[in-house]
């Protein structure tokens, strides 16, 4: 009876386990049931590279979406990285415990705010001030990279400061003990002793880039035309789904699902590549 | 036992240490003779590895640690206001107790000193490694394996590599912090034949759980223990013959004789 009792709630367990696996499971078929054909039907090459999103008279080319998408991440890249990499440093390194006690739940603060809020502050903060002082219509890419650059920043700072923190003290000590001075200890041993923990912070603050939606449907301008300069105003794969799938029919509908399948695809690449990267290379290591 | 009467190296006044409000180590007054090995050794807690790390101010790392009275290296004054612990840290070079070559290949392991250091031409750097990888007598086994990563090697190998890393720098005095105490016998025996080669050109301090391993090695002991207070002091101070010969002092005797505790 005992058992029994212990067989049968593994099973539960097994079960209710399976069932998170088994929605990604299902969501995914899902968007490749609705998605494929039209895919199918354009065909792969068209659909990725195709100049026109015009779903009224049947013509679906993601590429100015795709070159959206890859613009705003890359802007919010480079934006969001070196800013998160140096305050994950600070915090790791050179803040006394106080501070540190301070940044920490304020950094993660920034990860709780919902999207729709930066969206707003982004448009009506940041859209006009580039309006003004940089020109264009401020709804930009520029405008989108700095929203995502902020949001990204939680993500990266704390995946790169744990990943600082979680070095063995011996080699800031060892490198300390050969002359080096602090600053000299952090770049010549700290940092890439930790670099695939800060690469992996990257990649995974591209990946939620990549998939937000929200607040950049409300800073983006959201024209379908491959943009000529930061100033210019960009849809990306994400937003075209958000604004189109509320009236979306048929092909329509079809079109948004592929450009779905797309973006999975995208965010797969991007989370693999993550875990990768962390991968235990070292596992012969004492 | 004539060298120990030569000018002393490393000398300690009245050494006071404190861990913010605890008061670790009491009026130690020292002096570590040069081209020698001098062993700390006592039971744990008693702060060895404490005074070991003010020659070299690792303790300048612990935000609460004071340090109270003089210590000299030379004539230079370690916590004089005009000393400089990075500069001082090129003279006195670190063994760690648990080998900690960097994530990197041995080659930049070796020459990450001198590198730091202003050392630019591969030419120079490749000779300060072959030379160091020499003098730990790990040349012949790792110089077809340069770039391999030094966290492969097996623990005793990376210690020789950890010492050959402070070669590099060219220190006058190695500090090493139970060196050999996370090595097997075999490892522990060829760094103890290092050591005393390397006592021919470097003064050597070495922290020590092992007696046996005091005795082998070095040539100068002192024997530390904690007092009623929970306070480091150094009991007893000689050469490592009349230490364990003929202790003067009733507790270094109940040490040694394995009476203590």
């Amino acid at each position: 009876m005992k058992d029994f009792k212990e067989k049968l709630s593994g099973r539960i367990f097994f079960v209710l386990a399976l069932s998170s696996i088994s929605v990604l499971a299902l969501i995914t078929v899902f968007i490749l049931i609705k998605g494929t054909p039209l895919i199918a039907e354009v065909g792969l090459k068209d659909f990725i590279f195709g100049m026109t999103w015009a779903p009224g008279r049947g013509e679906f080319g993601i590429f100015p979406m795709i070159a959206g998408s890859v613009s705003v991440t890359f802007g919010a890249a480079v934006i969001g990285v070196p800013i998160g990499i140096c305050c994950s440093i600070f915090l790791a390194e050179f803040a006394p415990a106080w501070l540190s006690k301070i940044f920490r739940p304020v950094i993660q603060l920034l990860a709780g705010i919902p999207s729709v809020v930066y969206g707003f502050w982004g448009m009506i903060f940041v859209v006009p001030l580039i309006r003004d002082y940089l020109g264009g219509p401020g709804l930009s890419i520029l405008a989108g990279s700095i929203i995502l650059a902020i949001m990204i920043l939680p993500t990266v700072i704390s995946i790169s400061e744990v990943s600082i923190l979680a070095l063995p003290r011996q080699y800031k000590e060892g490198a300390l003990a050969l002359g080096m001075t602090h600053w000299q200890a952090i770049y010549s041993v700290v940092l890439p002793s930790a670099k695939s923990g800060i690469v992996a912070s990257v990649v995974l603050g591209i990946g939620r880039a990549v998939g937000e939606t929200m607040a950049v449907i409300m800073v983006l301008g959201n024209a379908v035309a491959l943009p000529e300069s930061i100033l210019d105003p960009v849809r990306t794969l994400t937003t075209n789904i958000g604004i189109e799938m509320g009236y979306a029919e048929g092909a329509h509908e079809q079109a948004l699902f592929a450009t779905g399948i797309v973006l999975f695809v995208v965010i797969m690449i991007i989370n693999g590549l993550a875990q990768y990267i962390t991968r235990d290379k070292n596992k012969g290591r004492r | 036992m004539s060298e120990i009467s030569e000018k002393s190296r490393l000398r300690t006044e009245n050494l006071n240490l404190y861990y913010g409000s605890r008061h670790a180590l009491k009026d130690i007054t020292m002096e570590i003779p040069s081209r020698a090995i001098t062993a700390i050794i006592g039971p744990s807690g008693c702060g060895k590895s404490s005074l070991l790390r003010v020659f070299n101010r690792m303790n300048d790392l612990i935000p609460e640690a004071r340090v109270e009275g003089n210590v000299y290296l030379d004539k230079i004054s370690v916590y004089g206001e005009e000393t400089d612990a990075v500069a001082l840290r090129k003279k006195v070079g670190m063994v760690f107790q648990k080998p900690n070559p960097f994530p990197m290949s041995i080659f930049d392991n070796v020459v990450i000193g001198p590198r730091r250091h202003g050392v630019k031409h591969r030419d120079e750097l490749e000779s300060i490694a072959e030379n160091c990888l020499r003098r730990v007598a790990l040349w012949e086994d790792v110089k077809d394996n340069l770039r391999q990563s030094a966290l492969n090697l097996p623990l005793g190998t990376q210690q020789q590599l950890c010492i050959a890393r402070t070669l590099a720098i060219e220190p006058e005095v190695i500090l090493m912090d139970e060196s050999c105490s996370a090595l097997d016998p075999e490892s522990t025996m060829r760094v103890e034949e290092l050591m005393t080669e390397l006592a021919q050109s470097y003064t050597i301090m070495i922290v020590t759980h092992s007696m046996e391993q005091a005795a082998r090695v070095s040539d100068m002991s002192a024997f530390m223990m904690i007092d009623d207070e929970k306070i480091g002091r150094l009991v007893e101070y000689g050469t490592t013959e009349q230490i364990f010969s003929t202790p003067k002092d009733k507790r270094t005797e109940d040490y040694i004789t394995g009476r203590y505790g």
